[in-house]
C-alpha cells in the first residue's frame, strides 16, 4: 500500500495539472471568442465575392474561363489540402482529421488516382509523414501567429495556384474541422480547383429580386470580363483557404476548450477519489498506532 | 436632400466601411469612375489609387488608399472588394519613401522572374500611395 507521502505526493501532482489544464481551457475560451470574431468580420467580403462571381460567371462562356475555374478537363491527380493545427493538447481534433485524409487517400489510390499532398500545420504532417511521406509536395506550419492574417491564406493560395500552373495536380481539395459549436467540429472537404459555385449562377440571378426592373445580365465590364475574372478567380482561391483557415482555427480553440475541461473534470475526479484513499490509510495508520500503544500498555 | 448609394468598403479581414453616401469616385482600372445614386450597374476592377467619399453631411471627401481589388456597382449601392485600404491622412510620407527605396534594393537582389515580378508590382503599389498624399 502506498505510504501516506506518496499519497499526498500525487495528490499535489494531480492539482497542479489540474491548476494547468484549467487555465489552458480559459485561454483556449479567450482564444476562440476571438477566432469567432475574426471570423465573422471575414464573412461580409467572401459573401460579396460570391455574388459577384455569380454575376460575373454567367457572363463568359465556357472556352474563355480560366483554367483554374473550369480545371484541366483531367482527373488523375488529386491534391488534398489537409489543415491542422501546430499544437496538440485539442482533443480529437487532429486525429479525427488525419483518419479522415487517410481514408480518403486510401479512396483515391484505390479508385486508381494519383495523391499530392499540400499540409497545413505540424500535426497533420507529421503524422501523414510516417506513411505517406512521399506524398507530401509542400507543407505549411506557423501560420497565425499571432493572428491569423489574410497575407497567410494568400501565400497558401499562390503555392497551389502555382503548382496549379505547372500542371503538379487536377483536382484540389481541401479537408479542415469545420466549426459547428463550441464542442462539435465537422471534419469537411471542399473542393477548390475546379471550382464549384455553391448556386448555379442562373438560380442565383432569379433569387436575388432585381430593382428597378434591371437584371443580372446587364452589367458593363471595365476591362473586359474575361480580364476581370481572370484576377477573381486567384483571389477568391485565397478567400475560400482563408475562410477554411479561420474556420479551422475557431475549430482548434473550441477542440482545446472541450479537452481542456474534460482534463480538468477528470483530474477532479482524480483528486477526490485520492484524498478518500488518503484519509482511508490516515485513519487506518491511526488506529494501528493506537492498538500498539494500547496492547503495549496491557502487557506490562 | 439628394438621392444616395449604399456605398460599402470591405478588406477581406473586416467590413471596413458601410454608409450612405452621395458619391463616390473609385479608380477603376481604365479610369476614375464617379458612382452616384442610380448609375448604370457595372463591375471594374481598381487600380492601386484613392477613394474619394462624398458624404452626406460633411462637403469634405474622405479619403482612402486601397491597393487594388474590385468594385461593383447597382443603381442602389456600390461595394469594393479592397485588398488593402488605409485611410490617407494615416500615411506617412517619409516611411513610404523609405519603404521604396527598400523595395528597390530587393529588386536588385530577387534572381527569380517570379519574385521580381512580386516585388515590382509592390513598388508600383508603394508609389501609388505616394502619390495619394
Amino acid at each position: 500500500m502506498a505510504s501516506l507521502k506518496d499519497l499526498r505526493n500525487r495528490i499535489a501532482t494531480v492539482k497542479s495539472t489540474q491548476k494547468i489544464t484549467s487555465a489552458m481551457k480559459m485561454v483556449a475560451a479567450s482564444k476562440l471568442r476571438r477566432a469567432q470574431e475574426q471570423a465573422e468580420a471575414g464573412r461580409p467580403y467572401a459573401e460579396r465575392m460570391e455574388r459577384m462571381l455569380a454575376s460575373l460567371a454567367g457572363g463568359v462562356s465556357g472556352g474563355q474561363r480560366p483554367r483554374l475555374m473550369v480545371g484541366t478537363g483531367k482527373d488523375d491527380v488529386h491534391l488534398l489540402v489537409v489543415v491542422t493545427s501546430d499544437r496538440g493538447l485539442c482533443g480529437g481534433f487532429n486525429s479525427t482529421l488525419v483518419r479522415e485524409a487517410r481514408r480518403r487517400i486510401r479512396e483515391l489510390r484505390d479508385a486508381g488516382k494519383e495523391v499530392k499532398l499540400l499540409c497545413v500545420g505540424r500535426k497533420g504532417r507529421d503524422n501523414l509523414r510516417r506513411d505517406y511521406r512521399n506524398l507530401i509536395i509542400d507543407d505549411v506550419t506557423d501560420i497565425g501567429k499571432p493572428k491569423l492574417t489574410f497575407d497567410d491564406a494568400n501565400g497558401i493560395a499562390g503555392k497551389v495556384a502555382s503548382l496549379f500552373e505547372a500542371g503538379e495536380f487536377d483536382v484540389a481539395q481541401v479537408i479542415y474541422n469545420r466549426f459547428k459549436s463550441a464542442i462539435s467540429q465537422v471534419v469537411t472537404s471542399q473542393q477548390l480547383i475546379p471550382l464549384s459555385l455553391d448556386e448555379p449562377p442562373a438560380e442565383q440571378a432569379e433569387s436575388e429580386p432585381s430593382e428597378n426592373g434591371v437584371g443580372k445580365a446587364v452589367y458593363d465590364f471595365e476591362p473586359e470580363e474575361e480580364q476581370i475574372i481572370a484576377e477573381l478567380i486567384p483571389r477568391n482561391l485565397a478567400i475560400q483557404i482563408y475562410k477554411t483557415l479561420l474556420e479551422s482555427a475557431a475549430s482548434e480553440q473550441g477542440a482545446r476548450m472541450t479537452a481542456m475541461d474534460n482534463a480538468t473534470r477528470n483530474a477532479g475526479d482524480m483528486i477526490a477519489g485520492l484524498t478518500l484513499v488518503y484519509n482511508r490509510t490516515r485513519q487506518a495508520v491511526i488506529t494501528k498506532e493506537l492498538i500498539e500503544i494500547i496492547s503495549g500498555a496491557e502487557a506490562v | 436632400m439628394a438621392d444616395t448609394t449604399a456605398f460599402e468598403l470591405v478588406s477581406p479581414e473586416r467590413l471596413l466601411m458601410s454608409q450612405d453616401v452621395e458619391m463616390v469616385i473609385v479608380p477603376g482600372a481604365e479610369g476614375n469612375i464617379g458612382v452616384l445614386a442610380r448609375h448604370a450597374p457595372m463591375i471594374s476592377t481598381v487600380r492601386p489609387g484613392v477613394i474619394e467619399i462624398f458624404g452626406t453631411r460633411s462637403a469634405e471627401a474622405e479619403r482612402v488608399f486601397v491597393a487594388g481589388g474590385f468594385a461593383e456597382v447597382t443603381p442602389d449601392r456600390c461595394t469594393v472588394l479592397a485588398e488593402e485600404a488605409v485611410p490617407v491622412s494615416d500615411l506617412d510620407r517619409s516611411e513610404i519613401e523609405q519603404s521604396i527605396k527598400d523595395l528597390r534594393e530587393d529588386l536588385e537582389d530577387a534572381k527569380e522572374p517570379a519574385e521580381r515580378t512580386a516585388i515590382e508590382a509592390r513598388i508600383v503599389v508603394t508609389q501609388a500611395k505616394l502619390a495619394a498624399i
